[in-house]
């Protein structure tokens, strides 16, 4: 994906997301540290024009302490900043890849610990089909691929990286 | 649990200022996560990487803290025995409290009437709680050296929470957190550490901490209290006027006086203590620039320090105590992860 389509679907998704939750009503928007936040800074943005004056409510999500290999390496934890509540609110998860399923699952556990929401949703750009280890899916898709294990999907964001384009290497 | 807007907006904003300064070690936790060792003994066995990455992962604990549920996960599989031969409330609690938020099973064994009064020796009473398949051992002993022997016998992973006069290391981490988390920084920090110091196993840890991050030393108190070769040994300061001490600092760290020694006859009494080494108010108020006041605990008010110092607004005592779980649990964290136990 070169730096034009990115852009095209991020604006797709962010449109689909306002689809399902009018103006963002008693919706809250969540992105997964450290890579899915390149993704919700541009959703959001674009969701904020669209519904603005009204704010959006985001929030950024580390599961580094979440998750269930711990015994095979350690991770560096990122933020979590979540400075609204999310008891009885739907919330939308974005992340950049979805490969395995077990980021997600980590992410539900650690969302719990912050509230009982209404409803998650998930909100992936890159979706790598039949990979999946857990029985996880995403309700809004920016691209479905099909790759084989030995393979790596590199998204490259301009703030981190100087270029934005998804590459499958 | 509802988040008021109050505390959701000082919520953001204390994390909005932790970002810059956590920016400034964001670059070096790209690169490997583990600490160099298996244990830790002491603050001399670490580098100033380990440092760096255990200050950095406390941040993100100390945040874990603040939410509605202030538990993760990430050591259910993992049992841990405190093991204190010597007395401790606040260092046991502490430490009892960072197991348990990281879901870890707890056993506490305190040496009064235990085995230990029975006569049985430390290496037995070890193994014997370690065949009940415990992972990690939290250890507190009056003697200097006790983990270091205990760690070249037992496989299990030991974290050292003062043993003799030697260090306590924890104690030291959680010192430098406080002191970043207050003035932003750790580098050319002037530093004073006021008291007992020949006794002291929170002032080895300190200085040899603070050394390794770059951050000026001084140490400070009656002659008979300080080593006498402290300052070749450490290439620190040492000033035996607590006036000119607190001048020179930005931050205090004051040590305990224990009672004991009084009969001791290394100083005269504590009343003559507390007037000739003793913080008071006036005192603190007659300095040219605002210090950090700090006091590892418990405090003997009105001996090193006087109450209303104690209690002033530029004593971060009990952000000391509370800094000090987050900081046990990051300890506790890394040592396990990224390894099988047993």
């Amino acid at each position: 994906m070169n730096e034009q389509q990115l852009s095209i679907t991020i604006k797709r998704l962010s449109h689909q997301v306002l689809e399902n939750h009018i103006n963002l009503e008693n919706t809250v928007i969540i992105g997964i540290q450290p890579r899915g936040i390149f993704v919700s800074d541009q959703m959001v943005r674009e969701i904020s024009q669209l519904i603005a004056p009204a704010k959006v409510e985001y929030g950024k999500l580390d599961i580094t302490f979440y998750r269930d290999d711990i015994r095979k390496e350690l991770h560096v934890p990122n933020h979590t900043d979540i400075p609204f509540s999310i008891e009885n609110k739907n919330v939308v998860l974005i992340d950049d890849v979805l490969y395995t399923g077990r980021t997600i699952r980590a992410a539900l556990d650690a969302l719990l610990a912050f509230g009982r929401p209404a409803k998650v949703e998930l909100c992936i750009l890159i979706d790598r089909r039949f990979s999946r280890q857990l029985p996880i899916q995403p309700d809004y898709v920016g691209k479905s691929i099909d790759s084989i294990i030995s393979q790596k999907v590199k998204v490259f964001w301009k703030e981190r990286d100087g270029k934005e384009e998804v590459v499958l290497m | 649990m509802d988040v008021s807007p109050a505390r959701a907006y000082s919520h953001s904003t204390f994390l909005v200022q932790i970002q810059i300064q956590y920016s400034i070690f964001s670059l070096s936790s790209l690169l490997e996560m583990q600490l160099s060792t298996k244990h830790l003994l002491g603050i001399r066995d670490l580098t100033r990487r380990d440092i760096e990455i255990i200050l950095d992962t406390a941040l993100q604990f100390k945040q874990v803290l603040q939410r509605p549920v202030k538990k993760v996960p990430s050591l259910r599989d993992v049992t841990i025995v405190n093991l204190f031969y010597e007395n401790s409330t606040r260092t046991r609690i502490s430490f009892e409290l960072a197991e348990k938020r990281l879901s870890a099973d707890t056993i506490n064994f305190t040496a009064a009437g235990s085995s230990a009064a029975k006569g049985e020796t430390l290496l037995d009473t070890v193994n014997n709680i370690l065949s009940m398949k415990v992972d990690m051992v939290v250890m507190r002993h009056s003697a200097s050296g006790a983990p270091h022997f205990l760690a070249k016998h037992i496989p299990a992973a030991i974290i050292n929470a003062g043993d003799g006069i030697n260090e306590h290391p924890t104690q030291g981490l959680l010192d430098a957190f406080s002191m970043r988390e207050k003035t932003g920084r750790l580098e050319g920090l002037k530093v004073a550490i006021i008291g007992d110091i020949m006794h002291s196993r929170v002032a080895m840890s300190n200085i040899q901490l603070l050394k390794k991050v770059g951050a000026e030393v001084m140490v400070a108190g009656p002659p008979t209290l300080i080593p006498k070769y402290i300052q070749q040994a450490f290439d620190i300061r040492v000033e035996y006027n607590v006036r000119k001490a607190l001048e020179w600092c930005d931050v205090a760290n004051v040590l305990r006086i224990q009672l004991e020694r009084q009969n001791q006859v290394l100083f005269s009494s504590l009343r003559e203590y507390n007037l000739a080494y003793g913080i008071s108010k006036r005192l603190l108020d007659s300095l040219s620039k605002e210090i950090v006041i700090m006091h590892p605990g418990p405090i003997n008010r009105g001996v090193e320090l006087d109450s209303d110092v104690a209690d002033s607004k530029q004593s971060i005592i009990l952000q000391q105590v509370e800094n000090g779980v987050a900081v046990r649990m990051a300890v506790l964290y890394l040592l396990s992860g990224g390894r099988e136990l047993n």
